[in-house]
């Protein structure tokens, strides 16, 4: 079951290799997510447009091992910006990914840009 | 368990890292909750139990080493060999190596079906056996051998397992260590209501059965028939290492330590259950923790601390959903002390406290069926308060006036131990707040760890923080979350006046922040029971299921219901949902609430199957939201010969004007034609069952977790009177319940209760039952079936598709075949 996880490694912004592009920035729902196809790797991408930010990190919640974290409601906590999974309301923190209200294993990010309204995400290979 | 809180509060005190810590295992995995072993039956995840995961003990540079034993300990040379034959060495040997189940030497206990409960291994091997039974035999047994604690929970573990359970003690009562006989009595007796078979007196002589257990022999002629046993007689200690290097152990086992945790050699400890301190093994956490503490302060720490020479055996559990609790001197010698006795069969309730002959002194006690006042008594006791005038209070209550006879938590004294697993005093709590550096509950537990264990002592905690909090002046109040400070009734309020309309507004009108999954969907639901706006309107603020009007499942697959309004269907209607699932493969289920329940659709099958059904004429069930369900009903007098009024006709009209009906928490309804009460309609929150003259109508029941008869409002009323009177109360609820509250929990916080509801519905006492009718009739009236909208809107099936980028379904999904049918492969 690991096998699932250990795909996803967090990408900082120096080790991307490649930009994916993924689509028109307008055709994300405004403060929600999507799920975005890469390789064989399953990535949640949030439109957080109240902040003006964009996010992208693993589609699989590390609790029960399911692709849904890009369905799942997102907000902040003490101003940091997070996620819900939609199954059992785990939450991750947008920014580095750690579980913030239980001890289960940080999800992976990864760096989203946005240039002339696309939307990309960086990979290292 | 107390080997790995070894491993924890070394970490925590070792300040230079000095020291390299290798922990040995010889299970397979790394160190695990036992005290919650029977949860594993529940949900069979191994790692749930973890109390840390391997990584743990890597970032803590711990070496962990599992599924090696260490077989043989070289005292003059510090040297200890495993299994595999590695030799490692030591400065100071910590042995926590715990205890086996005791298998008493009867005839016949090696037969196949005889288990032990200890490990997950032993669980996994019951599991493994009672599925192969229930195959053979749907009717099959399983006796438990021994009443104790531990034998109880086994018992809980096979009746789960769906076998018959049976317990089987030696001893003339239950729990013998922590129970008297009228305790064990009514525990018998609550048993015994929820199916289990209690037998006491019986010394098993033999096994019997051909190679598998068919039975066990008692007496001469006295036998029970069982196809499987489980043993769980007692620990014995696994001292084997220690005897094989001459340590001293006591004469029945145990490894013999002082108040330093010290054996008879200064440089190895034992902790937990394999240490025999004040000649006694101790089979508690607490006491473990406690010895684990101590070991790493002599090694490591504060020298000169030592183990408490009264160890508290203390224990409050819920035992299959029993309070049990037992504390101090549970039984009391006439010479030390009096006891005062309540005792309710009716209720299974039995409450013992032993007080000293003065009358001023709480020297311990038993509480069985309801434990709410243990945390107070068992305080009392710890510190040795003084006792009110009138001592059966204690376990009465003040029968005159409405104080309670204890007093609050705020009166114990500041050394007062309130969290017991994490040794957290009153003044830990109440000192941070006072000093400001914590500032809330959760602070508060973050800091002090209290509450963080078996979670026992979270209530008196957090009355401790609510009531200094209050001492400081802070108003402690039940608000949404850290973007709204307000309650559910108050921001109803605010939304309604400010004509918010969605969830920007609402920050902005009276919030903070960017919301989160806890307030976006509540003012998702205050909108929706304002305007019935659907869930479509603002689909990123909507819970999960809301979402994407479909209850997510444990593979992320989603499940759909169409509504059949009072169970009432076609032959014709029948076909199309047979030929959907059919031509999508969907796992097909008759559900509680007299519809049909299609499991297993992809999120981007959806609006295709919806299409489908919408065509054929059928609505949204609702099935995934907060708001009605179904309106149950028996075949009333159309075609019962005893029904005295169209309960059909009736639940359906009711499930047709209600439905889409947004609220706090679910609506359920139901209707039947008689007193018979086929519908069950007084397990919903809202009844109406037929009587001469009329309806009945009951409000506020529940079934669930916590079930409760719903409450007569009205009788003998007109269909007419009927309605008028839901729609007052079902808006009186949307108004002002809490959010995630069902109808029974609102009506036993209303002030006033059922009878302050009888005047605000049927008298209108508040002035208010016009404004409820209009605002009900808005919300009939402005119904729409949410699925039909997706259907008809091409733009809002965009997000029914789970990547953006690729038409691909997701590929982690996999089924496995069940009875014709399939599910998803476990977790």
């Amino acid at each position: 079951m690991d096998v699932l996880t250990s795909a996803y490694k967090t990408v900082k912004e120096s080790e991307v290799n490649v930009w994916f592009e993924v689509a028109k920035a307008e055709d994300f729902p405004k403060d929600g997510g999507v799920c975005v196809k890469y390789k064989g790797k399953q990535i949640a991408v949030y439109n957080f447009t109240r902040k003006g930010t964009w996010y992208a990190c693993q589609n699989v919640c590390p609790h029960k091992l399911e692709m849904v974290l890009s369905r799942g409601m997102i907000g902040d906590e003490s101003g940091v910006p997070k996620v819900a999974c939609p199954m059992h309301k785990k939450t991750f923190s947008l920014e580095t990914g750690e579980n913030l209200n239980g001890d289960l294993d940080p999800i992976a990010m990864y760096p989203v840009k946005v240039e002339n309204n696309i939307v990309y995400i960086g990979f290292s290979e | 368990m107390v080997g790995y809180k070894f491993c924890e509060k070394f970490v925590a005190n070792q300040a230079g890292g000095s020291y390299k810590l290798t922990v040995f295992g010889e299970e397979p995995r790394p160190a695990y909750d036992r005290v919650h072993l029977s949860e594993f039956f529940e949900n069979q995840d191994a790692k749930k139990l973890e109390l840390a995961p391997r990584n743990w003990y890597e970032e803590n540079d711990i070496e962990l080493i599992t599924g090696e034993r260490v077989n043989a300990i070289q005292r003059d040379l510090k040297k200890i060999q495993t299994s595999s034959g590695k030799e490692y060495t030591y400065d100071y040997l910590v042995l926590a190596t715990g205890s086996l189940p005791f298998v008493p030497p009867i005839d016949g206990v090696d037969k196949k079906g005889v288990f032990v409960y200890r490990t997950i291994e032993d669980l996994e091997g019951m599991l493994a056996y009672a599925g192969k039974l229930k195959q053979e035999k749907p009717e099959a047994k399983a006796a438990v051998l021994g009443g104790g604690l531990l034998g109880l929970e086994a018992a809980k573990a096979v009746m789960d397992m769906g076998l018959e359970p049976h317990v089987v003690e030696f001893a003339p009562k239950l729990m013998p260590r922590q129970l008297d006989s009228r305790g064990s009595n009514v525990l018998k007796l609550k048993l015994e209501s929820l199916g289990i078979n209690i037998h006491l007196n019986k010394a098993t002589s033999k096994i019997l059965g051909n190679g598998s257990i068919e039975g066990m022999q008692f007496g001469e002629d006295d036998a029970l028939a069982t196809d499987m046993l489980v043993i769980s007689a007692g620990i014995r200690p696994r001292d084997e290492l220690a005897k094989s290097c001459d340590l001293e152990v006591g004469v029945r086992g145990g490894i013999v330590v002082n108040n330093k945790m010290q054996t008879s050699d200064p440089s190895i400890y034992a902790i937990g259950e394999v240490a025999l301190y004040n000649q006694m093994i101790y089979g508690l956490v607490a006491p473990g923790y406690e010895m684990a503490d101590i070991a790493v302060d002599q090694i490591i720490g504060d020298p000169d601390k030592q183990m408490t020479e009264d160890i508290d055996m203390s224990t409050k559990l819920k035992l299959i959903g029993v309070d049990v609790a037992s504390f101090g001197e549970p039984f009391m010698p006439a010479e030390k002390g009096l006891s005062i006795l309540f005792e309710n069969k009716t209720k299974h309730l039995y409450k013992r406290i032993n007080v000293s002959h003065d009358g001023q002194k709480l020297l311990g006690g038993i509480l069985i069926g309801d434990a709410s006042d243990y945390n107070m008594l068992h305080q009392i006791y710890l510190n040795g308060m003084d006792l009110p005038e009138n001592v059966e209070d204690l376990i009465l209550g003040a029968r005159s006036g409405g104080e309670s006879s204890f007093g609050s938590a705020m009166s114990l004294p500041d050394t007062a131990q309130i969290c017991s697993c994490e040794n957290v005093l009153k003044q830990d709590i109440c000192g941070g707040l006072l000093e400001g550096k914590t500032c809330n509950l959760k602070e508060v537990m973050a800091q002090t760890k209290a509450a963080t264990g078996c979670g026992g002592c979270k209530p008196m905690v957090t009355e401790l923080v609510n009531e200094t909090l209050k001492s400081l002046g802070q108003e402690v109040k039940e608000t949404i979350c850290e973007h709204f400070e307000y309650t559910r009734q108050e921001l109803y309020g605010i939304l309604k006046v400010k004509k918010v309309q969605t969830f920007d507004e609402a920050i902005e009108a009276c919030g903070k922040g960017h919301g989160c999954e806890v307030c976006k969907p509540l003012i998702a639901s205050i909108l929706a029971s304002l305007y019935n706006d659907t869930a479509n309107k603002e689909e990123v603020i909507q819970d999960s299921n809301d979402k994407f009007l479909a209850n997510i499942q444990r593979n992320g697959t989603y499940s759909v219901v169409p509504r059949i309004p009072g169970g009432e269907i076609t032959p014709e209607k029948l076909i199309v949902i047979g030929e959907v699932a059919k031509e999508y493969d969907l796992y097909t289920k008759i559900t509680g609430g007299q519809r049909i329940d299609l499991f297993g659709a992809e999120l981007h099958q959806l609006p295709a199957i919806w299409k489908t059904l919408i065509e054929a004429g059928f609505e949204s069930g609702h099935a995934y939201g907060k708001s009605l369900r179904t309106v149950k009903s028996c075949v009333g007098s159309t075609w019962c010969r005893y029904g005295m009024d169209e309960s059909v006709s009736f639940a359906i009209e009711l499930e047709d004007r209600y439905k889409g009906l947004r609220s706090p928490h679910k609506l359920k309804g139901g209707v039947s034609g008689c007193i018979r009460e086929c519908a069950e309609a007084r397990g919903k929150d809202f009844g109406v069952i037929a009587v001469e003259g009329g309806w009945n109508l009951y409000v506020c029941g529940n079934g669930g977790a916590t079930p409760k008869h719903a409450l007569l409002l009205a009788e003998q009323i007109d269909n007419e009177t009927c309605i008028k009177y839901l729609d007052r109360f079902l808006m009186y609820y949307i108004r002002t319940a809490a959010p995630l509250m069902r109808t029974a929990a609102w009506l036993d916080k209303l002030e006033g209760g059922i009878e302050q509801l009888k005047q605000v519905v049927v008298n209108d006492s508040l002035n208010i039952a016009d404004e409820l009718e209009q605002e009900m009739e808005q919300l009939v009236n402005a119904y729409e079936c949410e699925w039909k909208q997706i259907v008809e809107d091409e733009q809002l099936q965009g997000r029914f598709k789970h990547f953006i980028n690729s038409e691909d379904s997701d590929d982690n999904l996999v089924f496995v075949p069940m009875r014709e049918q399939k599910m998803p492969k476990a977790w």
